[in-house]
């Protein structure tokens, strides 16, 4: 841990046996090295998930004895945060979690479950207020209105764009589909917008939608301008348009050729092919392209902060010109955890539509 | 009936299918057989207008097929594709109801369908129906696969290959189960294979094609005994000829009064079963029965004089 006089100066190294009195450090060091330690044999991937569980309940008990402890008379503004050996082993658990998973593979019910035990759990430390003295907190509580709507516009920009991408993509997808001239010439250009680094794609909105907001009467209107929500939306809409398209395309192309015939020689029409046949079959892979849009989207929303479009990203540039590390963690954190999330949800989904034959075979 | 009246399909220059000319009377098996790109499955696939001609015409009981789009077409005509083609998402059950659903037939009326089906593959309805196609052996697939096709009770039935994945034993037994469904049924086959000795078997009339022509078209004992040209002859083989020819001819046909010893064969296998018992066990003569009852004997002597008349 460090501990720091405010919130700008680099704080100084504490080490984990000396955060706090030793008989409320000794449990959190010794469920630590347990659970590190139950991670080590490569067979048993329970006795491994219950290590990483009981290895970040260690961490947690540090941080909830470890923050109030250090704060005490070190004065008004001081700040205290996790260094780099927490984040570390924090990593080092995680991968052990995400590991001893992957090896048990629970089923899609079983994962949804688990994620949701584990949103509960982390609600309820927050809301306990155990982790209140960390610096991060500190900057929360002072924000909460602004951070309220800072999540609000980054859901708004992240699944919005989304949506929108999916209501252009489909169709464009299913017309590529059914036409391969077409599909020549739209796929080339999407990959090329795809291309483009994304803060130059927010910085070309800005002079391409302000010329509009100028020139096009009834456009500011609409809340079109050079800088803020819609041109960050815009990008966002840009980019995901590509993998929209892309895995509707392959979706559809996936269903096997001879389907595809026999559906035909028994006289379906095209329109009942697509409902019957080949969406069915493909609609694993277009929900891995909405899974694709969706986490870079949400990690993409956080540049959208740069143009005044709000989100998470606020926090990062603001910490970001203040030096203010915490500052950046509070719009870093929640990011990294939407994306996970959104991640797993997205992957459960998948596996739920995926067609029996082949979960089974 | 379907009548194909000089029909030509070419794809970019090249003739798949040239000037064909054929009729398929109904209730009859046509065997469309020939080497692989000899343009059988293009024929088939042109019946149901999976594929435009590019000249001429098919008839189907006087009617032109193009007078009735395609899709409704292909709905009174069962097709079973080479291969199988089944939906790996749909259940057996679903898998067969295909046409009948898009036929809207009533749900219970398909299910009673499916399952009268199932029978008639030997396959347990209650074991099989709610499998998918990834479960079934590769025989069952093709099965599931020929059940759809028949489903909808079509009146004309077009199959491309649809024994090609099966063991010879399972093949022999799928084709005549086939045969007795069709005689059942009196429905109206056309089948490709390249196969000459599924054609034999299986045809009433063979039609066999070379380099996109009809190069023979006549019932298989004819095919048999006077090829039109080489490579008619080539796909027969000239050594087993009268085998060929003794599998065509059952047993009624030579049997004479008496007796003989040993285990008794039915009196309409051919005499090429009965040839095969008789070297197999060494025996001179087979005792022949009808209806479980004995009705008299084939000799070795008479299948030989058989054999050489067809020569
Ligand atoms: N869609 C197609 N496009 C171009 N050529 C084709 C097509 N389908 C078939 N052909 C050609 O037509 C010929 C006959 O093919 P096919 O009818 O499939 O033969 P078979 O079923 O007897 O093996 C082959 O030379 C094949 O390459
Ligand atoms: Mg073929």
């Amino acid at each position: 841990m460090t501990i720091a006089a405010n919130r700008i100066v680099a704080g100084e190294g504490v080490p984990a046996w000396a955060v706090a009195a030793p008989a409320l450090v000794a449990p959190g060091l010794a469920a630590v090295v347990l659970g590190l330690l139950l991670g080590l044999p490569l067979h048993w991937p329970r006795l491994r998930l219950l290590g990483a569980v009981i290895g970040l309940g260690g961490l947690l008990w540090l941080l909830m004895q470890g923050a109030p402890a250090l704060l005490e008379g070190a004065g008004d503004y001081a700040r205290v945060s996790p260094a780099i050996g927490f984040w570390c082993l924090l990593t080092i658990l995680m991968l052990l979690m995400a590991d001893a998973l992957a090896q048990l593979a629970p089923g899609p019910v079983m994962r949804g479950a688990m994620l949701g035990g584990v949103l509960a759990t982390l609600a309820l430390i927050l809301w306990s207020g155990a982790l209140a003295p960390l610096s991060v907190m500190q900057e929360f509580s002072s924000r909460r209105a602004a951070f309220a709507d800072a999540a609000l516009r980054h859901l708004a920009l992240a699944f919005g764009s989304l949506a929108t991408a999916a209501v252009i993509g489909f169709p464009v997808g299913l017309l590529c589909h059914r036409n391969q001239r077409l599909r020549g010439s739209v796929l080339p250009v999407l990959s090329f917008l795809q291309t483009i680094p994304s803060l130059a794609m927010f910085g070309l909105m800005i002079p391409i939608l302000g010329w509009i907001a100028l020139n096009v009467p009834g456009a500011r209107a609409f809340g079109i301008a050079g800088i803020g929500f819609t041109p960050a939306f815009l990008a966002l809409v840009l980019y995901s348009l590509l993998p929209v398209v892309a895995n509707t395309v392959a979706g559809l192309a996936a269903a096997p050729p001879t389907a595809i015939e026999a559906a035909r020689g028994m006289g379906m029409t095209p329109n009942q092919r697509l409902l019957r046949v080949e969406l069915p079959l493909g609609l694993p892979i277009i929900l891995t392209g909405l899974r694709i849009v969706l986490v870079q989207n949400i990690g993409l929303a956080v540049i959208a902060g740069l143009i005044g479009g709000g989100g998470f990203g606020t926090f990062v540039f603001q910490g970001l010109n203040q030096t203010a590390t915490d500052l950046i963690l509070l719009g870093a954190l929640p990011t990294v955890a939407l994306a996970l999330v959104s991640a797993i949800v997205m992957d459960i989904l998948v596996e739920l539509t995926r067609p029996d034959a082949t979960r089974t075979a | 009936m379907i009548e194909i009246d000089r029909i030509t399909k070419v794809y970019n220059g090249v003739t798949a299918v040239d000037a064909v000319t054929m009729t398929a009377e109904s209730g009859t098996i046509t065997v469309i057989v020939g080497t692989s790109g000899s343009g059988k499955t293009t024929l088939l696939r042109m019946i149901n207008r999976l594929e435009e001609p590019t000249s001429g015409e098919v008839r189907i009981n006087g009617e032109s097929t193009l007078a009735t789009k395609p899709h409704l077409l292909r709905r009174r005509i069962g097709y079973a594709i080479q291969g199988h083609g089944l939906f790996p998402h749909h259940s057996v059950a679903r898998n067969i109801g295909a046409v009948p659903r898009l036929l809207n037939w009533p749900k219970e009326k398909i299910s009673a369908r499916v399952d009268e089906l199932l029978t008639l593959f030997s396959m347990e309805p209650d074991q099989f129906r709610d499998r998918f196609p990834a479960e079934l052996s590769g025989g069952q697939q093709q099965r599931v696969g020929v059940a759809r096709a028949l489903a909808s009770r079509p009146d004309v039935l077009l199959m491309d290959e649809p024994f090609g994945a099966l063991d010879p034993i399972i093949r022999a037994r799928a084709q005549d189960d086939l045969r007795r469904i069709q005689r059942a049924l009196g429905s109206t086959i056309v089948l490709v294979t390249h196969d000459m000795e599924e054609a034999i078997r299986l045809g009433d009339m063979v039609a066999v094609m070379d380099g996109g022509q009809l190069v023979q078209h006549a019932p298989p004992a004819e095919i048999v005994t006077k090829p039109a040209t080489g490579f008619v002859a080539d796909m027969v083989g000239d050594m087993e000829r009268p085998l060929r020819l003794l599998s065509l001819v059952p047993l009624s046909e030579v049997m004479e009064d008496g007796d003989a010893p040993g285990e008794a064969l039915p009196a309409d296998s051919s005499l090429r079963d009965a040839l095969s018992a008789c070297l197999w066990t060494g025996r001179t003569a087979v005792p022949v029965e009808r209806d479980g009852l004995p009705a008299g004997r084939v000799t070795l002597d008479a299948i030989r004089a058989r054999a050489e008349l067809g020569a």
